[in-house]
């Protein structure tokens, strides 16, 4: 997708940077602060989906495949975590690795058969396995079906801390999601996410350079499916609950639409974009059928005249890649 | 009489479901074909688009009288109407970018079409009855065989062939396969090619209207219809390729056929079998059946 990315190309050079550390300073502080503000439960949501389109921007801002089934790894994550916790009884570090694991795992076998497809065929493939995964959630004996795993209890990090409050919990969301933020920032500066974005830009260009592209491809698709399943097992902790909502394909249009609004290829525009998403689901909740139509009409008007994004706009005002 | 310690009728009965569920994904991921051969995009508002097809059918009853017949002429062109102004007002600026734009474009548009509806008609089925020409059925000897359901068997057949024929053998189909190739050379040779566009887009979501009207009096006419449908098209799109016409039409109907089948003999896969041959054709021909790897 070179068009949006125009914009965010200069990032690589070595000052930029600390642009982005300033910006990432606030964001920290603004969490870390929040909840004596707003709603706790409220944050711990944001922060998981904004972990989730952060993952997902790491394949389409960052390689340029578009994968249409993320939710998968979403779901997946959050019914292993929520069973062990649950059924197993394991501690919550242990529930939430668990989970990871097992959406890493799935990455590993999905991203060796969608890569092996470009362009829209990788789309059309992530989705149809992403379907599958769904069934399987619908037909799993463990998933508990349309009622989902209900009441998992948060337990105690480490055996000691007890997560059961939303005070107890809210740091470790937030040290996960700012982790993961980390990771993510930590892989787009390192020599494989230049390879990466050279992929992105040039995948044939790479190829004569004498990349394996398909093992990058496939490497991360395998963190971003992985870091998808750490915001899933968080938030199936958080609230205490592993449905089939998470699963289904409005969610991976969902993960699109956030970072579609907030910014592929910029750091932060897919925390903005979630944001944005999640409050506004928060406020239109009572509305029904019109949260569709909404999200409909803001992918529409984004691909039409908003093709950088709210973060990508604010960059290109202020010349500095955020 | 049984066969594989199923009882025939079963057997039959499921096959005969799954050719009619063949001939949607027939005509529909042929709707899709037509579309990307063009276009190169993929149109995600397919399955709302034979959502619409279905509703119009039923609105034409319901505010109108008029009979299914006129539906089958009439929903097609006023679905494909309406697609010929999303091509003109929004997929036309995209052409010039990746064409993932106008994958998630297209996916906006279907969640509009289907959150309109659903506000306007709630989430249940509105009941289409088979129109009194068709009702009633055969006996077959093996097999107890509605009149309606062959019907839509033969009907789109018939479709799918003449769209076969029509961009294969003719004239018209010739300029259509030459723009598909080069647009800029057949733009030189005096064919307005952005026009044909139009229209190709306009045909396709014609066909998907279509589909959807004859699935009306099989399946509830509601919102939400063509919206898991559309996934299954896609993974018959991926197993087919679409770089055939023919290709997409026996993919189609093929795999209803094998979706009817695991239905008698192994019912938990029946909604995850197509999903599984899409994996196995992607490990052993990446390409597709009938596709050349771009």
């Amino acid at each position: 997708m070179a068009q949006t990315h125009t914009s965010a190309a200069p990032a690589v050079s070595n000052g930029s940077n600390r642009h982005q550390l300033i910006v990432f300073i606030l964001m920290a502080a603004f969490f870390a602060i929040a909840p004596a503000f707003v709603y706790p439960i409220f944050l711990m949501k944001l922060m998981c989906f904004a972990l989730f389109a952060c993952a997902f921007n790491l394949l389409i801002g960052y390689v340029g495949l578009l994968s249409f089934g993320h939710a998968m790894f979403l779901g997946l994550a959050g019914y292993v975590s929520a069973h062990a916790a649950k059924v197993w009884g394991v501690t919550p570090e242990v529930a939430i690795l668990l989970g990871t694991g097992c959406s890493g795992l799935l990455a590993v076998i999905t991203g060796y058969l969608a890569i092996k497809r470009q362009g829209i065929y990788f789309a059309m493939i992530t989705l149809a396995l992403a379907q599958m995964v769904f069934f399987f959630s619908l037909q799993a004996p463990f998933t508990g079906g349309e009622d989902g795993i209900q009441a998992v209890p948060r337990g105690r990090l480490f055996g000691v801390f007890d997560l059961g409050t939303a005070a107890g919990m809210y740091p470790v969301v937030l040290v996960i999601f700012l982790g993961g933020f980390l990771l993510i920032w930590r892989i787009i500066n390192s020599p494989f996410g230049q390879i990466l974005k050279a992929i992105r830009e040039n995948e044939p260009r790479a190829v004569s350079l004498g990349y394996d592209t398909d093992r990058y491809k496939h490497v991360a698709f395998i963190l971003s499916g992985t870091l998808a399943g750490l915001a899933g097992a968080t938030k199936s902790l958080v609230f205490q609950l592993a449905s089939l909502t998470d699963v289904h394909w409005t969610m991976s249009g969902e993960v699109v639409l956030m970072t579609l609004l907030g910014g592929m290829g910029t750091l932060f525009g897919p925390v903005v974009g979630a944001a944005v998403i999640v409050s506004m689901q928060n406020y239109l909740a009572q509305l029904g059928a019109w949260v569709t139509i909404v999200q409909g009409l803001v992918f529409v008007v984004c691909v039409l005249a908003f093709r950088r994004g709210i973060v990508g706009e604010i960059a290109n005002l202020i010349r500095k890649p955020l | 009489m049984e066969i594989f310690g199923v009882p025939t009728q079963a057997l039959f009965g499921q096959l005969l479901i799954g050719l009619i569920n063949g001939s949607f994904y027939a005509l529909l991921s042929l709707g899709l074909a037509v579309i990307f051969g063009l276009l190169n995009i993929i149109n995600f508002a397919h399955g709302a688009q034979y959502m619409m097809g279905a509703f119009v059918a039923y609105l034409l009853l319901a505010k109108l009288g008029l009979s299914y017949w006129w539906a089958l002429l009439l929903a097609p062109i006023i679905v494909g109407f309406t697609g010929v102004i999303i091509e003109r007002t929004m997929l036309k600026p995209l052409y010039k970018l990746d064409h993932l734009y106008g994958l998630l474009l297209t996916f906006g548009i279907a969640l509009v079409i289907q959150g309109l509806f659903r506000n306007e008609y709630g989430s249940s089925g509105q009941p289409y009855s088979v129109p009194p020409q068709l009702s009633g059925g055969r006996h077959l000897g093996f097999m107890f065989l509605p009149n309606y359901r062959a019907w839509v068997v033969f009907a789109s057949l018939v479709v799918c062939l003449l769209t076969w024929f029509v961009i294969e053998r003719t004239k018209l189909g010739a300029y259509l396969r030459a723009a598909t190739e080069n647009p800029t050379l057949v733009q030189a040779f005096g064919i307005n090619v952005p026009r044909m566009i139009t229209l190709t887009y306009g045909f396709g979501v014609g066909l998907a209207a279509l589909a959807g009207v004859m699935a009306a009096p099989i399946y509830q006419v509601s919102p939400q219809m063509g919206a898991d449908l559309i996934i299954v098209v896609f993974a018959v799109v991926v197993i087919g390729g679409m770089g055939s016409i023919m290709g997409s039409i026996v993919t189609g109907f093929g795999l209803g056929l094998i979706e009817g089948l695991t239905k008698v003999f192994y019912p938990e896969a029946s909604n995850t079998v197509i999903f599984v041959i899409m994996v196995i054709v992607l490990l052993l021909r990446p390409a597709g059946l009938f596709g050349t790897q771009k």
